[in-house]
Protein backbone atom coordinates (compact mmCIF):
# COMPACT_ATOMS: atom_id res chain seq x y z
CA UNK A 1 0.00 0.00 0.00
CA UNK A 2 1.32 3.65 -0.77
CA UNK A 3 2.47 5.62 2.07
CA UNK A 4 3.13 8.94 2.00
CA UNK A 5 3.91 11.01 5.23
CA UNK A 6 3.06 14.94 4.71
CA UNK A 7 2.71 15.48 8.66
CA UNK A 8 6.25 16.28 9.42
CA UNK A 9 4.25 19.18 11.43
CA UNK A 10 3.16 16.02 13.86
CA UNK A 11 6.17 14.72 14.11
CA UNK A 12 9.38 13.68 11.55
CA UNK A 13 10.49 10.27 10.82
CA UNK A 14 13.99 9.51 12.24
CA UNK A 15 16.72 9.81 10.44
CA UNK A 16 18.58 6.50 9.95
CA UNK A 17 21.73 7.69 11.04
CA UNK A 18 20.06 8.75 13.89
CA UNK A 19 18.54 5.46 14.98
CA UNK A 20 22.11 4.09 14.05
CA UNK A 21 23.35 6.76 16.35
CA UNK A 22 21.26 5.77 19.12
CA UNK A 23 21.37 1.39 18.91
CA UNK A 24 24.60 1.04 20.56
CA UNK A 25 22.98 2.76 23.82
CA UNK A 26 19.84 0.34 23.99
CA UNK A 27 22.94 -2.39 25.42
CA UNK A 28 25.76 -0.38 26.81
CA UNK A 29 24.34 2.85 27.38
CA UNK A 30 22.89 1.62 30.54
CA UNK A 31 25.41 3.47 32.81
CA UNK A 32 23.99 6.18 34.97
CA UNK A 33 25.51 9.47 34.16
CA UNK A 34 25.79 10.48 37.71
CA UNK A 35 28.67 7.50 38.34
CA UNK A 36 32.26 7.65 38.54
CA UNK A 37 32.44 4.70 37.44
CA UNK A 38 33.29 3.81 33.83
CA UNK A 39 30.08 3.04 33.08
CA UNK A 40 28.90 6.49 34.62
CA UNK A 41 31.38 8.00 32.86
CA UNK A 42 30.64 6.53 29.01
CA UNK A 43 27.17 7.42 29.43
CA UNK A 44 27.67 11.07 30.97
CA UNK A 45 30.28 11.41 27.69
CA UNK A 46 27.79 10.79 25.54
CA UNK A 47 25.06 13.13 27.19
CA UNK A 48 28.12 16.26 27.04
CA UNK A 49 28.41 15.14 23.53
CA UNK A 50 24.97 15.64 22.15
CA UNK A 51 24.58 18.70 24.60
CA UNK A 52 27.59 20.31 22.30
CA UNK A 53 25.45 19.46 19.03
CA UNK A 54 22.05 20.29 20.11
CA UNK A 55 23.87 23.81 21.46
CA UNK A 56 26.23 23.99 17.92
CA UNK A 57 22.60 24.01 16.22
CA UNK A 58 21.14 27.18 17.60
CA UNK A 59 25.14 28.81 18.10
CA UNK A 60 24.44 28.33 22.13
CA UNK A 61 27.19 27.50 24.19
CA UNK A 62 26.80 23.50 25.92
CA UNK A 63 26.28 25.30 29.12
CA UNK A 64 23.04 26.84 28.05
CA UNK A 65 21.25 23.63 27.21
CA UNK A 66 18.66 21.63 29.34
CA UNK A 67 17.61 18.37 28.08
CA UNK A 68 13.80 17.68 29.01
CA UNK A 69 11.21 14.66 27.79
CA UNK A 70 10.07 17.22 25.29
CA UNK A 71 8.91 20.68 23.69
CA UNK A 72 6.06 20.52 25.92
CA UNK A 73 7.96 20.32 29.08
CA UNK A 74 10.47 22.59 27.83
CA UNK A 75 7.81 25.22 27.66
CA UNK A 76 6.32 24.37 30.86
CA UNK A 77 9.67 25.05 32.36
CA UNK A 78 10.83 27.79 31.22
CA UNK A 79 7.19 29.99 31.41
CA UNK A 80 6.54 28.35 35.20
CA UNK A 81 10.36 28.41 36.01
CA UNK A 82 11.40 31.91 34.40
CA UNK A 83 8.17 33.49 36.39
CA UNK A 84 9.16 31.65 40.10
CA UNK A 85 12.85 33.09 39.60
CA UNK A 86 12.18 36.11 38.68
CA UNK A 87 8.80 37.51 41.23
CA UNK A 88 10.73 40.69 41.37
CA UNK A 89 10.01 41.57 38.21
CA UNK A 90 5.97 41.37 38.40
CA UNK A 91 2.90 38.90 37.59
CA UNK A 92 2.56 40.42 34.14
CA UNK A 93 3.11 38.54 30.94
CA UNK A 94 2.94 38.64 27.32
CA UNK A 95 2.17 36.25 24.86
CA UNK A 96 0.38 36.06 20.85
CA UNK A 97 -3.02 34.22 20.47
CA UNK A 98 -1.54 31.69 18.29
CA UNK A 99 0.62 29.64 20.72
CA UNK A 100 0.74 25.85 21.16
CA UNK A 101 -1.73 24.49 23.94
CA UNK A 102 1.50 23.77 25.69
CA UNK A 103 2.68 27.61 26.34
CA UNK A 104 -1.27 28.35 26.11
CA UNK A 105 -2.45 25.96 28.88
CA UNK A 106 0.52 26.54 31.73
CA UNK A 107 -0.47 30.15 30.93
CA UNK A 108 -3.76 29.58 32.19
CA UNK A 109 -2.97 28.20 35.37
CA UNK A 110 -0.42 30.82 35.92
CA UNK A 111 -3.22 33.46 35.16
CA UNK A 112 -5.37 31.76 38.16
CA UNK A 113 -2.34 31.76 40.51
CA UNK A 114 -2.30 35.76 39.65
CA UNK A 115 -0.39 36.25 37.13
CA UNK A 116 -1.74 38.84 34.62
CA UNK A 117 -1.31 37.77 30.88
CA UNK A 118 -2.36 40.11 27.46
CA UNK A 119 -2.36 38.06 25.03
CA UNK A 120 -1.21 39.86 21.41
CA UNK A 121 -3.51 39.77 18.23
CA UNK A 122 -1.59 38.41 14.78
CA UNK A 123 -2.61 39.84 11.45
CA UNK A 124 -4.14 38.24 8.66
CA UNK A 125 -0.65 36.09 8.10
CA UNK A 126 -0.17 35.82 11.66
CA UNK A 127 2.37 37.94 12.34
CA UNK A 128 2.88 39.19 15.29
CA UNK A 129 3.97 43.47 15.59
CA UNK A 130 6.68 43.90 17.70
CA UNK A 131 5.04 47.63 17.89
CA UNK A 132 2.43 45.74 20.07
CA UNK A 133 4.70 43.72 22.22
CA UNK A 134 6.35 47.66 22.87
CA UNK A 135 3.07 48.83 23.47
CA UNK A 136 2.08 45.59 26.15
CA UNK A 137 5.37 46.19 28.54
CA UNK A 138 4.36 47.66 31.74
CA UNK A 139 6.61 48.02 35.04
CA UNK A 140 5.42 44.86 36.04
CA UNK A 141 5.99 42.86 32.92
CA UNK A 142 8.09 39.53 33.50
CA UNK A 143 8.11 37.60 30.75
CA UNK A 144 7.54 38.04 27.08
CA UNK A 145 6.69 34.50 24.88
CA UNK A 146 6.37 34.22 21.39
CA UNK A 147 6.76 31.63 19.47
CA UNK A 148 9.80 31.10 16.87
CA UNK A 149 7.56 29.96 14.12
CA UNK A 150 3.75 28.57 14.09
CA UNK A 151 3.29 24.75 13.12
CA UNK A 152 -0.11 25.16 12.53
CA UNK A 153 0.47 28.58 9.41
CA UNK A 154 4.63 27.95 9.38
CA UNK A 155 4.85 31.95 10.02
CA UNK A 156 7.94 32.48 11.25
CA UNK A 157 7.63 35.60 13.97
CA UNK A 158 9.75 38.67 14.33
CA UNK A 159 12.26 37.22 17.10
CA UNK A 160 15.11 39.57 16.40
CA UNK A 161 12.99 42.77 16.83
CA UNK A 162 11.51 41.55 19.54
CA UNK A 163 14.69 40.76 21.04
CA UNK A 164 16.08 44.48 20.96
CA UNK A 165 12.97 45.01 22.64
CA UNK A 166 12.63 42.92 25.52
CA UNK A 167 16.57 42.90 26.14
CA UNK A 168 15.94 47.36 26.02
CA UNK A 169 12.95 46.77 28.65
CA UNK A 170 15.14 44.32 30.26
CA UNK A 171 12.01 41.66 30.42
CA UNK A 172 12.89 38.06 29.79
CA UNK A 173 11.82 36.57 26.18
CA UNK A 174 11.28 33.38 25.90
CA UNK A 175 10.44 31.52 22.31
CA UNK A 176 8.45 28.60 21.99
CA UNK A 177 10.84 27.40 18.64
CA UNK A 178 9.99 23.44 18.03
CA UNK A 179 8.41 23.70 15.19
CA UNK A 180 11.35 26.10 13.84
CA UNK A 181 14.62 24.52 15.43
CA UNK A 182 15.81 22.19 12.74
CA UNK A 183 13.73 23.21 9.96
CA UNK A 184 15.63 27.08 9.91
CA UNK A 185 18.79 28.97 10.85
CA UNK A 186 18.51 30.06 14.32
CA UNK A 187 21.04 31.98 16.50
CA UNK A 188 20.85 33.05 19.54
CA UNK A 189 24.33 34.75 19.82
CA UNK A 190 22.74 37.38 17.21
CA UNK A 191 19.57 37.29 18.11
CA UNK A 192 18.51 38.20 22.25
CA UNK A 193 16.64 35.40 23.26
CA UNK A 194 16.83 34.11 26.98
CA UNK A 195 14.70 30.83 26.98
CA UNK A 196 14.05 28.57 23.81
CA UNK A 197 11.87 25.57 23.56
CA UNK A 198 12.79 22.61 21.27
CA UNK A 199 11.85 19.19 20.34
CA UNK A 200 13.68 16.63 18.76
CA UNK A 201 11.61 14.77 16.68
CA UNK A 202 10.37 17.78 15.12
CA UNK A 203 14.07 17.31 13.04
CA UNK A 204 14.34 13.59 12.22
CA UNK A 205 15.21 12.99 16.00
CA UNK A 206 13.34 10.62 18.54
CA UNK A 207 10.10 11.46 20.20
CA UNK A 208 10.53 12.13 23.88
CA UNK A 209 13.25 13.90 24.09
CA UNK A 210 13.74 17.96 23.96
CA UNK A 211 15.40 20.57 25.39
CA UNK A 212 15.48 24.09 26.41
CA UNK A 213 18.36 26.67 26.10
CA UNK A 214 18.98 29.18 28.60
CA UNK A 215 21.47 32.20 27.98
CA UNK A 216 24.29 31.89 30.38
CA UNK A 217 23.27 33.58 34.30
CA UNK A 218 19.55 33.84 33.46
CA UNK A 219 18.23 31.91 36.54
CA UNK A 220 15.41 29.51 36.46
CA UNK A 221 13.40 27.25 39.23
CA UNK A 222 13.68 23.60 38.63
CA UNK A 223 10.30 21.89 37.42
CA UNK A 224 11.55 18.74 38.07
CA UNK A 225 12.86 17.89 41.67
CA UNK A 226 15.30 15.47 42.44
CA UNK A 227 19.07 15.13 41.50
CA UNK A 228 21.61 17.68 40.36
CA UNK A 229 21.25 15.82 36.97
CA UNK A 230 21.31 19.19 34.26
CA UNK A 231 23.20 21.57 36.22
CA UNK A 232 20.59 21.06 39.10
CA UNK A 233 17.96 22.33 36.79
CA UNK A 234 16.11 19.17 35.40
CA UNK A 235 16.07 16.37 38.13
CA UNK A 236 15.64 12.77 37.08
CA UNK A 237 18.28 10.28 35.25
CA UNK A 238 19.03 11.33 31.89
CA UNK A 239 17.59 9.46 28.71
CA UNK A 240 20.49 8.80 27.49
CA UNK A 241 19.68 6.71 24.41
CA UNK A 242 16.96 9.64 23.63
CA UNK A 243 19.73 12.89 24.49
CA UNK A 244 22.19 10.83 21.67
CA UNK A 245 19.25 10.71 19.00
CA UNK A 246 18.84 14.51 19.43
CA UNK A 247 22.36 15.17 19.55
CA UNK A 248 22.96 13.07 16.13
CA UNK A 249 19.54 14.71 14.09
CA UNK A 250 21.16 18.54 15.75
CA UNK A 251 24.52 17.71 14.13
CA UNK A 252 22.79 16.55 10.84
CA UNK A 253 20.49 19.33 10.75
CA UNK A 254 22.87 22.16 10.81
CA UNK A 255 25.04 20.16 8.31
CA UNK A 256 22.30 19.46 5.96
CA UNK A 257 20.28 22.70 6.76
CA UNK A 258 20.48 24.78 3.21
CA UNK A 259 20.18 21.71 1.20
CA UNK A 260 17.22 19.99 2.87
CA UNK A 261 15.42 24.12 3.33
CA UNK A 262 15.87 24.08 -0.55
CA UNK A 263 14.64 20.45 -1.16
CA UNK A 264 11.44 21.01 1.10
CA UNK A 265 10.72 24.28 -0.11
CA UNK A 266 10.60 23.44 -3.71
CA UNK A 267 8.53 20.43 -3.11
CA UNK A 268 6.46 22.45 -0.86
CA UNK A 269 6.39 24.70 -3.77
CA UNK A 270 5.12 22.28 -6.47
CA UNK A 271 2.33 20.86 -4.71
CA UNK A 272 1.08 24.34 -3.47
CA UNK A 273 1.24 25.90 -7.86
CA UNK A 274 -0.63 22.26 -8.29
CA UNK A 275 -3.34 22.26 -5.57
CA UNK A 276 -4.09 26.46 -6.95
CA UNK A 277 -4.40 25.46 -10.22
CA UNK A 278 -6.57 22.68 -10.10
CA UNK A 279 -8.85 23.08 -7.21
CA UNK A 280 -11.03 26.52 -7.11
CA UNK A 281 -11.51 27.89 -4.00
CA UNK A 282 -8.48 27.50 -1.87
CA UNK A 283 -6.82 29.92 0.18
CA UNK A 284 -3.19 29.33 1.68
CA UNK A 285 -2.42 30.16 5.52
CA UNK A 286 0.18 31.92 7.03
CA UNK A 287 2.76 34.55 5.63
CA UNK A 288 3.09 34.43 2.04
CA UNK A 289 7.30 34.13 2.11
CA UNK A 290 8.75 34.44 5.66
CA UNK A 291 7.48 30.80 6.86
CA UNK A 292 8.48 27.36 7.78
CA UNK A 293 10.16 25.70 4.68
CA UNK A 294 7.57 22.53 4.69
CA UNK A 295 4.88 24.09 5.45
CA UNK A 296 1.68 24.26 3.47
CA UNK A 297 -1.53 24.95 5.22
CA UNK A 298 -4.46 25.61 3.11
CA UNK A 299 -8.40 26.55 3.81
CA UNK A 300 -10.51 24.42 1.22
CA UNK A 301 -13.45 26.45 0.92
CA UNK A 302 -16.93 24.34 1.41
CA UNK A 303 -15.59 21.56 2.90
CA UNK A 304 -14.38 20.66 6.23
CA UNK A 305 -10.64 19.41 7.05
CA UNK A 306 -11.45 16.13 8.69
CA UNK A 307 -13.36 14.32 5.74
CA UNK A 308 -10.49 15.57 3.73
CA UNK A 309 -7.89 13.45 5.87
CA UNK A 310 -9.70 10.50 6.16
CA UNK A 311 -10.02 10.30 2.13
CA UNK A 312 -6.77 11.15 1.59
CA UNK A 313 -5.31 8.56 4.30
CA UNK A 314 -7.78 5.87 2.35
CA UNK A 315 -5.53 6.62 -0.52
CA UNK A 316 -2.42 6.10 1.50
CA UNK A 317 -1.59 10.00 2.25
CA UNK A 318 -1.52 11.24 5.99
CA UNK A 319 -2.31 14.54 6.47
CA UNK A 320 -3.66 16.77 9.25
CA UNK A 321 -6.89 19.11 9.94
CA UNK A 322 -6.57 21.81 11.29
CA UNK A 323 -10.78 21.95 12.16
CA UNK A 324 -13.10 22.04 14.81
CA UNK A 325 -12.74 18.17 15.05
CA UNK A 326 -9.43 17.71 15.85
CA UNK A 327 -9.77 19.08 19.15
CA UNK A 328 -12.40 18.41 21.99
CA UNK A 329 -13.16 21.71 22.09
CA UNK A 330 -15.37 21.28 18.35
CA UNK A 331 -13.92 25.10 17.64
CA UNK A 332 -11.73 25.73 14.76
CA UNK A 333 -8.19 26.32 15.48
CA UNK A 334 -7.47 28.64 17.22
CA UNK A 335 -4.72 29.77 15.21
CA UNK A 336 -6.37 29.79 11.99
CA UNK A 337 -9.45 32.31 13.55
CA UNK A 338 -6.92 34.17 15.19
CA UNK A 339 -5.39 34.98 11.27
CA UNK A 340 -9.38 36.19 10.84
CA UNK A 341 -10.40 33.57 8.29
CA UNK A 342 -14.50 33.36 8.37
CA UNK A 343 -15.21 30.42 10.78
CA UNK A 344 -16.93 28.39 7.79
CA UNK A 345 -13.77 28.65 5.71
CA UNK A 346 -11.75 27.75 9.01
CA UNK A 347 -13.35 24.40 8.92
CA UNK A 348 -12.06 23.58 5.93
CA UNK A 349 -8.06 24.05 6.72
CA UNK A 350 -6.04 21.03 6.18
CA UNK A 351 -2.28 21.17 6.67
CA UNK A 352 0.29 19.54 4.47
CA UNK A 353 3.41 19.16 6.23
CA UNK A 354 6.56 18.11 3.82
CA UNK A 355 9.77 16.90 5.23
CA UNK A 356 13.02 15.36 3.97
CA UNK A 357 12.00 12.18 2.92
CA UNK A 358 9.36 13.46 0.43
CA UNK A 359 9.75 13.62 -3.12
CA UNK A 360 8.24 14.90 -6.66
CA UNK A 361 7.06 11.38 -6.56
CA UNK A 362 4.87 12.03 -3.56
CA UNK A 363 3.83 15.30 -4.35
CA UNK A 364 2.05 14.23 -7.96
CA UNK A 365 0.88 11.53 -6.40
CA UNK A 366 -1.18 13.67 -4.02
CA UNK A 367 -1.74 16.04 -6.64
CA UNK A 368 -3.42 13.35 -8.62
CA UNK A 369 -5.67 11.77 -5.37
CA UNK A 370 -6.52 15.36 -3.80
CA UNK A 371 -8.75 17.29 -6.45
CA UNK A 372 -11.28 14.25 -7.06
CA UNK A 373 -11.73 13.89 -3.02
CA UNK A 374 -12.22 17.83 -3.08
CA UNK A 375 -14.77 17.70 -5.26
CA UNK A 376 -16.52 14.79 -3.95
CA UNK A 377 -16.93 16.49 -0.87
CA UNK A 378 -18.39 19.50 -2.25
CA UNK A 379 -20.98 17.44 -4.26
CA UNK A 380 -22.17 16.33 -0.97
CA UNK A 381 -21.87 20.08 0.99
CA UNK A 382 -24.88 22.17 1.15
CA UNK A 383 -22.82 25.10 1.21
CA UNK A 384 -21.41 24.32 -2.10
CA UNK A 385 -24.94 23.91 -3.74
CA UNK A 386 -25.96 27.27 -2.07
CA UNK A 387 -23.34 29.08 -3.80
CA UNK A 388 -24.12 28.01 -7.01
CA UNK B 1 -9.90 9.22 18.67
CA UNK B 2 -10.43 6.57 16.07
CA UNK B 3 -13.58 5.74 14.00
CA UNK B 4 -14.84 1.66 13.69
CA UNK B 5 -15.96 0.30 10.62
CA UNK B 6 -19.00 0.42 10.38
CA UNK B 7 -18.78 4.60 10.36
CA UNK B 8 -15.94 4.22 7.95
CA UNK B 9 -17.95 2.35 5.64
CA UNK B 10 -20.87 5.28 6.05
CA UNK B 11 -18.28 8.01 5.46
CA UNK B 12 -16.80 6.66 2.67
CA UNK B 13 -19.99 5.01 1.19
CA UNK B 14 -22.54 7.24 2.37
CA UNK B 15 -26.18 6.37 1.27
CA UNK B 16 -29.33 8.61 0.19
CA UNK B 17 -26.44 11.85 -0.67
CA UNK B 18 -28.31 14.69 -3.03
CA UNK B 19 -31.28 16.96 -2.50
CA UNK B 20 -35.03 16.93 -4.70
CA UNK B 21 -35.59 19.27 -6.64
CA UNK B 22 -39.79 18.72 -5.54
CA UNK B 23 -38.76 17.98 -1.79
CA UNK B 24 -41.80 17.96 0.24
CA UNK B 25 -39.75 18.52 3.36
CA UNK B 26 -36.74 20.48 4.20
CA UNK B 27 -34.61 20.74 7.12
CA UNK B 28 -30.89 22.19 7.36
CA UNK B 29 -29.60 22.32 11.55
CA UNK B 30 -25.94 23.56 12.42
CA UNK B 31 -23.65 26.04 11.58
CA UNK B 32 -20.47 26.83 10.42
CA UNK B 33 -19.04 27.57 13.90
CA UNK B 34 -19.90 24.48 15.40
CA UNK B 35 -18.30 22.39 12.45
CA UNK B 36 -20.92 20.48 11.00
CA UNK B 37 -24.44 22.08 8.52
CA UNK B 38 -26.88 19.14 7.80
CA UNK B 39 -29.41 19.79 5.39
CA UNK B 40 -32.14 16.73 4.82
CA UNK B 41 -34.31 16.23 2.31
CA UNK B 42 -37.58 14.12 2.48
CA UNK B 43 -40.35 13.05 0.05
CA UNK B 44 -43.96 11.91 1.75
CA UNK B 45 -46.94 10.27 0.73
CA UNK B 46 -49.81 9.06 2.97
CA UNK B 47 -48.20 9.93 6.40
CA UNK B 48 -44.55 7.93 5.05
CA UNK B 49 -41.07 9.32 4.18
CA UNK B 50 -41.51 7.05 1.16
CA UNK B 51 -37.88 9.03 0.16
CA UNK B 52 -34.87 10.93 1.88
CA UNK B 53 -31.68 12.80 0.92
CA UNK B 54 -29.28 14.28 2.45
CA UNK B 55 -26.07 16.78 2.18
CA UNK B 56 -23.87 17.18 4.92
CA UNK B 57 -20.82 20.14 5.50
CA UNK B 58 -18.84 18.55 8.39
CA UNK B 59 -16.30 15.67 9.69
CA UNK B 60 -16.76 12.15 9.41
CA UNK B 61 -19.26 11.55 11.98
CA UNK B 62 -21.23 13.67 10.71
CA UNK B 63 -21.14 12.50 7.31
CA UNK B 64 -21.68 9.01 8.55
CA UNK B 65 -24.15 9.81 11.14
CA UNK B 66 -26.08 11.65 8.12
CA UNK B 67 -26.05 8.41 5.98
CA UNK B 68 -27.39 6.00 8.29
CA UNK B 69 -30.27 8.14 9.85
CA UNK B 70 -31.17 8.44 5.96
CA UNK B 71 -31.57 4.74 5.92
CA UNK B 72 -33.10 4.72 9.13
CA UNK B 73 -36.38 6.95 8.60
CA UNK B 74 -37.09 5.73 4.96
CA UNK B 75 -40.04 4.42 4.81
CA UNK B 76 -40.93 4.64 8.42
CA UNK B 77 -44.23 6.79 9.13
CA UNK B 78 -43.41 10.62 10.64
CA UNK B 79 -44.08 9.88 14.04
CA UNK B 80 -41.46 7.29 13.43
CA UNK B 81 -39.30 8.96 12.22
CA UNK B 82 -39.63 11.55 15.07
CA UNK B 83 -39.24 9.17 17.40
CA UNK B 84 -35.42 8.88 16.02
CA UNK B 85 -32.85 9.67 18.98
CA UNK B 86 -29.22 10.51 18.52
CA UNK B 87 -28.81 7.31 21.18
CA UNK B 88 -29.94 5.04 18.24
CA UNK B 89 -28.17 6.77 15.57
CA UNK B 90 -25.10 6.68 17.26
CA UNK B 91 -25.40 3.03 18.34
CA UNK B 92 -27.17 1.82 15.09
CA UNK B 93 -23.25 2.65 13.96
CA UNK B 94 -21.95 0.61 16.26
CA UNK B 95 -20.66 3.73 18.75
CA UNK B 96 -19.18 7.20 18.04
CA UNK B 97 -16.22 8.52 20.17
CA UNK B 98 -17.28 10.87 22.54
CA UNK B 99 -16.55 14.24 21.33
CA UNK B 100 -18.25 13.16 18.12
CA UNK B 101 -21.77 12.74 20.04
CA UNK B 102 -22.94 16.47 19.35
CA UNK B 103 -22.85 14.50 15.30
CA UNK B 104 -25.75 12.25 15.87
CA UNK B 105 -27.71 15.22 17.64
CA UNK B 106 -27.60 16.83 14.59
CA UNK B 107 -28.92 14.32 12.36
CA UNK B 108 -31.94 13.81 14.79
CA UNK B 109 -32.19 17.31 14.29
CA UNK B 110 -32.22 17.50 10.64
CA UNK B 111 -34.70 14.65 10.59
CA UNK B 112 -37.45 16.56 12.70
CA UNK B 113 -36.71 19.90 10.79
CA UNK B 114 -37.31 18.59 7.77
CA UNK B 115 -40.99 17.14 9.02
CA UNK B 116 -41.84 19.93 10.65
CA UNK B 117 -41.48 22.04 7.14
CA UNK B 118 -43.59 19.39 5.49
CA UNK B 119 -46.03 20.07 8.16
CA UNK B 120 -45.67 23.58 8.03
CA UNK B 121 -45.60 22.93 3.98
CA UNK B 122 -49.15 20.89 4.34
CA UNK B 123 -50.87 22.10 7.28
CA UNK B 124 -49.83 25.37 7.61
CA UNK B 125 -48.49 24.25 11.40
CA UNK B 126 -45.13 22.62 12.53
CA UNK B 127 -44.52 20.48 14.95
CA UNK B 128 -46.16 21.70 18.49
CA UNK B 129 -43.40 20.71 20.65
CA UNK B 130 -39.55 20.18 19.26
CA UNK B 131 -37.66 18.04 20.70
CA UNK B 132 -34.94 20.12 22.57
CA UNK B 133 -31.22 20.17 22.66
CA UNK B 134 -29.32 21.96 24.06
CA UNK B 135 -26.36 21.22 21.47
CA UNK B 136 -24.69 24.69 21.46
CA UNK B 137 -23.88 23.46 25.13
CA UNK B 138 -21.85 20.60 23.54
CA UNK B 139 -19.94 22.82 21.60
CA UNK B 140 -18.76 24.67 23.97
CA UNK B 141 -19.88 28.45 23.31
Amino acid sequence: MTKIYMDNASGTPMHPKVTEAMLPFFTEGFGNPSNLHQFGRSASDAIQSARGQVAHLIHAKPAEIIFTSSGTESNNFALKGLLAAHKKKGNHIITSQIEHFSVLNPLKSLEKSGHEITYLPVDKYGMVNPDDVKKAIKTTTALVSIMYANGEIGTIEPMKEIGVITKEKGVLFHTDAVAATGNIPIDVSGVHIDALSMSANQFSGPPGVGALYLREGVRILPFMEGGVQEGGRRAGTENIIGIVGMGKAAELALAEMTQRMDKVQNLKNQLRDGIEKNIPHVYINGHPTNRLPGNLSLCIEYIEGESVLLFLDMQGIAISSGSACTSRSLKASHVIMATGVDAALAQGTVLFSLGIDNSEDDVKYVLEKLPPIVERLRQMSPLYSQKK
Amino acid sequence: MQYNAKVMDHFANPRNVGEFPDADGVGEVGNPACGDIMKMSIKVRDNVIVDVKFKTFGCGAAIATSSISTEMIKGKTLDEALKLTNKAVAEALDGLPPAKMHCSVLAEEAIEAAIDDYLRKTTGKGLEKKKHHAHDEHHGH
